[in-house]
């Protein structure tokens, strides 16, 4: 299992073999990266800064992987989370699932962003040169997040 | 008791984090903030609304009626926005 919140950027090569060398029970693994995008609605940003809570974002972290590992059956996991500035284009977070069958890894690799959206303590801020704006959450990542609740 | 604020609600109240002593009939989250609320404009304004507050006690998500007590850390924030 891997956490980290880090204000560097992060390699997708690296952190895939160091996640699963040696590993040979994988025969999966679902990836996703997310980049900061330059539209903000109609305006278009220069840069984004992400806050966060150091203590309580790293635990809620491990605790999403945590409900990942228990929903499915899992190899490895992996939620590295950017914060401070970032420009659009830049890396912000990745999130890698490794599971012995792809579905596994599918799921789950959907199911850790859903649930990071809406239970990471992190905050959005964005600048369009014109001012700055904090992000507000979205209804669409509840509603992404609820698809997950136990019936 | 220490109290952290983040992202706006940090920006409204004008701090970051405080150590507050509050009065012995504050007992739980919910009578914190209607405490804080007392406390001056920047808190009323940052608090108005709790749909848009979120809490944790102790770094862990608790509702307006979870116990809060000396030496807990207590943090407000708005829904997260991460990812």
């Amino acid at each position: 299992m891997v956490v980290r919140v880090q204000e560097e950027d992060f390699d997708i090569g690296t952190e895939l073999s160091s996640l699963t060398t040696g590993k040979h029970g994988i025969g999966g693994v679902c990836l996703f990266v997310g980049l900061v995008r330059e539209m903000a609605g109609d305006e278009t940003i220069s840069s984004m800064t992400l806050e966060h809570y150091p203590g309580m974002t790293e635990k809620e972290l491990i605790r999403i992987e945590d409900e990942a590992r228990s929903r499915w059956n899992l190899e490895e996991t992996l939620i590295i989370h950017r914060c401070g500035k970032l420009a659009p284009g830049d890396q912000i977070v990745m999130v890698a699932a490794c599971s012995a069958h792809r579905g596994n890894a599918f799921e789950a690799a959907r199911f850790l962003m859903d649930f990071l959206k809406t239970k990471a303590p992190f905050w959005k801020l964005e600048d369009t040169g014109k001012g700055s704006q904090w992000v507000d959450a979205r209804d669409s990542d509840d509603t992404a997040a609820a698809r997950w609740e136990k019936g | 008791m220490k109290v952290l604020y983040f992202s706006w609600l940090r920006e409204k109240v004008g701090t970051a984090e405080e150590d507050l002593s509050p009065p012995e009939d504050v007992g739980t989250a919910g009578q914190l903030i209607a405490w804080l609320r007392t406390r001056g404009d920047n808190y009323a304004d940052a608090l108005a609304d709790m749909a848009t507050v979120r809490i944790a006690v102790n770094q862990e998500y608790v509702q307006l009626d979870h116990p809060v007590k000396a030496g807990d850390e207590v943090a407000l924030f708005p829904p997260v926005t991460g990812g």
